[in-house]
């Protein structure tokens, strides 16, 4: 499998722009679009790496990350939607009540 | 096998799970039902007590693999023998009591409140039953939490400080017991044990220094729940904040878990340290007998004198423990259970005349007994069996608490205990008799009712037990005996030189009482200067 | 064959139970006052049964145990609820439930009309029931069952009139007070039973095995440790220096409570534990000369705070404990005999002159109520002339007043003079001997004064009350005096079967019956005694004998006649002679102030000593400790809590940061 590579660059770099973009980003959405982006780059990873190895362990972890990613997704959006309820933004430079 | 103590224990959470189906709103649904699940619990638990047979073993045992997890084997192991017996009984007996002493001064969240106390039984049963120290364990913390609730979201004014002290004091301890606990399993798979089974732990022969970090480990977390003291500020608070039922819970059960745990496990399994640390802990029960009483004459809050009296109390009980003889140990667990009586009945007589007035303290009452006739003689009844007064069940305990203690060692720390009794005496009278005689001239108490037939069906089956108990109470006795009788020799097995008759033969005619202070050494019982026999007339 | 004794016991616990459940409801107080007085006399029946039948055997055979249940075992520790019958406990179930049975019906009329009638004979069964158990109980459990069961029925009973302060004070004082006697009693038990049966491996508390082993124990040493706590126990209960206080105070009680607890029956509980225990008091010479000392100083300390008292109950009580502490000397001197005599004829005495100052009581008090005035009906400067108006209370006083001052002929004379006798011509006590004699000799005087003083305050003279109330002054009904003359009858004539010896003799050899009749029971003391008597007997003639006899009425007869002069002929005299020595009297008047030194000796220190422990040790240094160890952890997370800025991406920087340094670390190092 030469093109193993490929993958794991395409995911390494999938993952960092999904990581400055949560480290940069102020919109909560598009934070939570780039964590769903960093799941989407380790899944790849693990597709690849279960291929590589003929192993269909990390397949089965795919169905796993997804179905986290669904709920996360669901449970996310329902706190964004609370929280814009609240506070009429959703920018995380004014969530600062996590603290103490 | 038979399952009647997995019954008795888990009939609490199957209550839990009933109440769990009701509206919140419904509250005297949910409070009839919580009643009518621990008397259901409590005549389930008859049979325990009637099927006993009269013997050391360990019997309804009930044993299935639980977990198994590469190492650790940890089963579902429950039995009950002379020792837990009757604090079994005594839990399901006391648990009705307390969740209809509720029945008004608990309106808010009740729901939550009868689950906690559902919740609190299942945990004390499991507890008192349990023979594998995982189990144990797990149980003990399980009692915990709802404690923890109970006080924090009923409790009084100072509720969150007393909530947190009491749970910080009891895991402070409680983590160094699971520490203790894996190091002794690990030291129990060396020696070939494949459990976590308390059976096999009584035959460990640990060295000497392994025996005593272990013990001080087991010790430290049961001696903050006794408490002992300087371990026992977390009690007055505690007490003093938590709801009527709460307190009467801790006060009759909770409270017994720490001299329970000396029984079953800090003592029998490391015999040696806990002969060794024999005058420590007598000196410190016996520090708590007097500290407790005196600082209990001054107290102002009639339940925070009623805490501070537990700790004397329970001082009694861990001197007749650690006598390490038949009448000692007897006594004790009889303490035990007149304690959870007695003071059980006084924190609901507290909690009485704080539901009428609200307030607790002693100086804004006076002269009650024109106005409550029938509560003065329930308190009156109730105060007595707490100094221990002979016919009242408080002394049968305390009497033969004393009388194992002179036997044996602990002579001297006895003579400073007795006097405890005098104490009491002064401090609890005291109290009555501000609180009840004198002139009824604060206008908010004269229009005081007397008990109302609720509260007198609360108090009726304690002031049955304490006569009972004062009048004939060797059917308990004889129950507990032969266990009792095993735990004697478990200790005396690894202690020859506690078998103190034979080595009294040393003691001249016509010496006076100067054995020397067991306090020194552990292991000399030969009187000091007992060779002088001139004295001798 | 006494398998009925467990009767005694039982008719005033039913008594108590129906009074104490019902009473409330009956409400009619004959009903209550009858229940409680007929389940005394089916008591006082029973007893004279029991009395017949045990006379009725030959002396050896005159002891029997009765078992009714297993209270407690325990290992080698067994109590059985049992009890003992043999001529002591024969004697004091007769006291106690004859002279206990008059009380009842005197209390009938006394308490006529009382809030919480049912309440007082509840309490009186009650205590009746614990009297007996502690008379007839077979071990030492069960005697200390009585013994604070009696206890709390005098705690009850003084604070029966529980909504004046003074009466729960003094009840609680009185509770205390026997508890620091308990204290010794315990203790006392304790080493008893660990004693014979560590060494002797004789583990019992039974008082008849105890004595069949007692040569096991060795004089003094050992024995005399457990001795001085028994007895410490009978200072608590007998009220003797240095535990008396509180039986003055116990004044604040109903009189018949007073008549029954504080001077015929309780009170003398520590005298009888004694006798009961006389084989091992006897083996501790030190022991019987602290009893002799402590009895000889009791009885003349408290006859002197009686001579300036004004309060007729006062007196009384200290009267009470001035007798009782003639009974410990009588122990003391090894005289059990006649201190038991005395027990009983001071029952019969005292129980008539506080039942006849009741009356006197309950008169004045109408009389007061009636002319709306506000004095004391109990202080004796208010009293007066009651003669006339009250006769036959006034002949049956007089006729105690005369037995406890000891003339010839009455029952005071042969029993106290028995007891000064055996002070001076007991084989224990040496020289020391003489000096006990005088004491009590002086306390005999002292006796006679203030109890003739009383008795001139009260019944001679001008009454100095209103003339409203005097024409209120009236006898007392019958119920009330039918006791007081069968007490007078008894006080007179009681003495008659316990005659000194010398005077029997010179009667034509009449025998001491009751020291007979007692001789059993101290049959192991006397062994012990003529295989041990190292000081040979003191054996004074006749002749001395007959002169101290006639030295005691003497002074009795002077104490009578200063008091004459003082209280009758000459009135001014008293008020002269405090102006005289005022200090004297006003340390006198104010007992010595020995309540107010153990207040600040003792309570006082005890109360600071719990306030320093509680605000002090508990607050500071305890939870301080805890406190402290909670603040230094929250003043840590105070300054590491900024760390956190809430920011989600704040920490989602820190976390890069973090992978970013930690995979550096592994991929550079």
């Amino acid at each position: 499998m030469e093109n193993l590579n490929g993958y794991l660059i395409v995911s390494a770099i999938l993952f960092s722009i999904g990581t400055i973009g949560v480290l940069t980003r102020k919109n909560a959405i598009v934070i939570f679009m780039c964590v769903e982006l960093m799941l989407n780059a380790v899944n790849l990873t693990f597709v690849a790496l279960s291929r590589h190895l003929g192993n269909l362990d990390g397949q089965v972890f795919v169905f796993f990350v997804m179905t986290v990613a669904a709920a996360e997704a669901a449970v996310g959006l329902a706190l964004m939607i609370a929280f814009y309820n609240n506070r009429e933004t959703i920018d995380v430079t004014d969530m600062n009540s996590l603290k103490w | 096998m038979s399952y009647i103590l997995s019954l008795t224990t888990f009939l609490p959470i199957l209550g839990v799970l009933l109440l769990l189906l009701i509206p919140r709103e419904s509250k005297s649904l949910l409070r009839s039902l919580a009643l009518g699940v621990t008397i259901i619990t409590f005549l389930v638990s008859l049979p325990i007590m009637t099927g006993f047979e009269t013997n050391a073993d360990f019997q309804f045992v009930e044993n299935v693999p639980w977990i198994a997890a590469g190492p650790f084997v940890m089963r579902y192991y429950l039995g009950v023998d002379g020792i837990s017996l009757w604090l079994v009984m005594l839990t399901t007996f006391i648990m009705p009591i307390a969740v209809l002493s509720t029945w008004t001064a608990v309106e808010e969240k009740v729901k939550e409140y009868m689950i906690c106390l559902l919740l609190l039984e299942t945990g004390m049963l499991g507890a008192f039953l349990a023979l594998d120290l995982f189990l144990f364990y797990i149980f003990w913390e399980v009692m915990l939490i709802p404690m923890y609730f109970i006080i924090g979201i009923w409790g009084g004014k100072n509720k969150i400080y007393a909530a947190v002290k009491f749970f910080v004091y009891t895991m402070a301890g409680s983590v160094l017991m699971l520490v203790a606990l894996i190091y002794l399993y690990f030291r129990g798979l060396e020696a070939g044990f494949t459990s976590f089974s308390l059976m096999q732990f009584y035959s460990l022969n640990l060295d000497p220094q392994t025996q005593t970090w272990l013990f001080l480990a087991f010790a430290l977390v049961f001696c903050i729940k006794v408490p002992m003291f300087p371990l026992h500020t977390w009690l007055p608070d505690a007490h003093t904040e938590a709801p009527t039922a709460g307190s009467v819970i801790l006060a009759a059960i909770l409270l017994k878990m720490g001299t329970y745990g000396f029984v079953r496990f800090a003592v029998p399994i490391f015999p040696d340290a806990a002969y060794r640390f024999t005058p420590l802990i007598a000196t410190l029960a016996v520090i708590g007998i007097i500290y407790a009483a005196l600082v209990a004459m001054v107290q102002e809050d009639v339940k925070k004198l009623v805490a501070y009296s537990s700790v004397a109390h329970l001082g009694f009980v861990m001197l007749g423990i650690f006598a390490f003889n038949q009448q000692g140990i007897t006594g004790g667990m009889l303490q035990m259970l007149n304690h959870g009586i007695s003071t059980g009945a006084l924190f609901l007589i507290v909690g009485f005349i704080y539901e009428r007035r609200h307030t607790r303290l002693i100086t804004d009452f006076g002269g009650l007994s024109k106005q409550m006739p029938v509560f003065a003689v329930i308190f009156m009844i109730v105060t007595l069996s707490s100094i221990g007064l002979p016919g009242t069940n408080g002394f049968v305990g305390e009497f033969l608490v004393l009388l194992g203690a002179f036997e044996s060692e602990l002579r001297w720390y006895t003579v400073i205990a007795t006097s405890g009794v005098i104490l009491s005496a002064v401090y609890m009278l005291w109290m009555f008799q501000r609180v009840m005689f004198g002139e009824l001239d604060n206008p908010k108490n004269q229009t005081l009712k007397d008990l109302n037939p609720r509260e007198i069906a609360i108090m009726l089956p304690l002031v049955i037990m304490i006569f009972f108990m004062g009048v004939y109470p060797n059917p308990v006795i004889e129950k507990m005996d032969p266990a009792v009788k095993k735990l004697v020799s478990q200790v005396k097995r690894s202690n020859p030189t506690a078998e103190a008759p034979s080595a009294m033969q040393g003691l001249p005619e016509g010496h006076p009482v100067v054995v020397a202070p067991a306090a020194s050494s552990g292991n000399s019982v030969i009187p000091a200067g007992a060779t002088n026999t001139d004295e001798a007339r | 064959m006494f398998d009925n004794v467990w009767l005694i016991p039982l008719f005033p616990l039913i008594g108590f139970l129906i009074n104490g459940l019902f009473g409330k409801k009956i409400k009619n107080e004959t009903v209550i006052g009858g229940i409680g007085a007929f389940a005394v006399l089916c008591s006082f029946v029973v007893s004279c049964m029991t009395i017949l039948r045990l006379l009725s055997l030959p002396i050896e055979e005159r002891l029997a145990e009765v078992k009714v249940f297993t209270w407690i075992t325990s290992g080698n520790f067994n109590a059985d609820i049992a009890f003992l019958v043999d001529p002591l406990s024969c004697v004091m179930i007769m006291v106690v439930t004859g002279v206990g049975f008059l009380i009842h019906l005197y209390s009938i009329g006394y308490m006529h009309g009382e809030e919480g009638f049912y309440r007082f004979f509840a309490y009186l069964n009650l205590f009746m029931f614990s009297m007996l158990l502690l008379v007839l109980g077979n071990n030492l459990l069960l005697m200390f069952v009585g013994w604070e069961g009696v206890g709390l029925c005098s705690y009850l009973l003084i604070g029966y009139y529980f909504h004046k302060k003074s009466a729960g004070d003094a009840g609680k004082k009185a509770f205390v007070m026997n508890r620091v006697g308990d204290f010794g009693f315990l203790l006392g038990g304790f080493a008893l039973f660990w004693y014979l049966g560590a060494s002797h491996n004789v583990w019992t508390i039974q008082f008849t095995e105890i004595a069949k082993n007692s040569h096991l124990l060795p004089t003094g040493g050992i024995v005399t440790v457990i001795t001085l706590c028994f007895f410490l126990g009978a200072t608590g209960k007998s009220a003797q220096i240095p535990l008396y206080t509180w039986l003055p105070d116990a004044m604040e009680g109903p009189t018949p409570v007073s008549a029954l607890i504080h001077a015929a029956t309780m009170v003398t509980a520590g005298v009888y534990m004694i006798a009961r225990m006389n084989f091992l008091f006897i083996r501790s010479p030190e022991t019987l000369m602290v009893v002799a000392v402590i009895g000889a100083c009791t009885a003349l300390f408290a006859a002197t705070i009686g001579t300036a008292q004004y309060d007729i109950k006062r007196v009384l009580a200290y009267s009470t404990v001035s007798q009782l502490g003639y009974m410990f000397l009588a122990m003391g001197a090894g005289a059990f005999a006649a201190g038991i005599f005395h027990l009983m004829t001071h029952a019969f005495f005292k129980a008539c002159l506080f039942l006849g100052s009741g009356a006197v009581i309950h008169s004045m008090h109408e009389a007061l109520h009636h002319a709306h005035s506000h004095d004391d009906p109990q202080d004796m400067r208010n009293m007066g002339g009651l003669k006339s108006k009250m006769p036959l209370t006034f002949m049956t006083f007089l006729l105690a007043t005369i037995a406890i001052a000891g003339i010839p002929g009455f029952s005071g004379f042969f029993s106290k003079d028995e007891i000064l006798w055996q002070a001076f011509s007991n084989q224990h006590h040496g020289s020391l001997n003489y000096l006990l004699w005088g004491m009590g000799a002086i306390a005999a005087g002292l006796t006679a004064f203030y109890m003739f003083r009383l008795v001139f305050m009260t019944f001679y003279g001008e009454s100095r009350i209103t003339p409203k109330a005097k024409d209120h002054l009236h006898e007392s009904p019958m119920i009330i005096v039918f006791p007081l003359l069968v007490l007078a009858a008894l006080s007179v004539i009681g003495g008659y079967i316990g005659m000194p010896k010398i005077i029997g003799d010179a009667l034509g050899g009449i025998p001491n019956y009751f020291e007979h009749y007692l001789e059993p029971v101290f049959r192991y003391s006397e062994e012990y005694l003529s295989q041990h008597s190292q000081h040979t007997a003191l054996h004074p003639s006749h002749a001395v004998e007959w002169g101290l006899m006639g030295l005691s009425v003497l002074i009795a007869l002077a104490g009578i006649t200063v008091a004459f002069t003082m209280y009758v002929k000459n009135r001014e005299l008293p008020s002269r002679f405090t102006a005289t020595f005022p200090a004297l009297h006003r340390a006198v008047y104010n007992k010595w102030y020995i309540d107010e030194l153990y207040d600040f000796a003792i309570v006082n220190p005890v109360k600071a000593a719990g306030r320093f422990l509680w605000k002090g040790f508990d607050v500071v240094i305890v939870d301080g400790a805890v406190n402290g160890v909670a603040n230094i952890v929250m003043a840590f997370a105070g300054v590491i809590r900024y760390l956190q800025s809430g920011f989600i991406y704040n920490y989602a920087w820190t976390m890069a940061f973090g992978v970013v340094v930690i995979l550096g670390y592994y991929l550079f190092k």
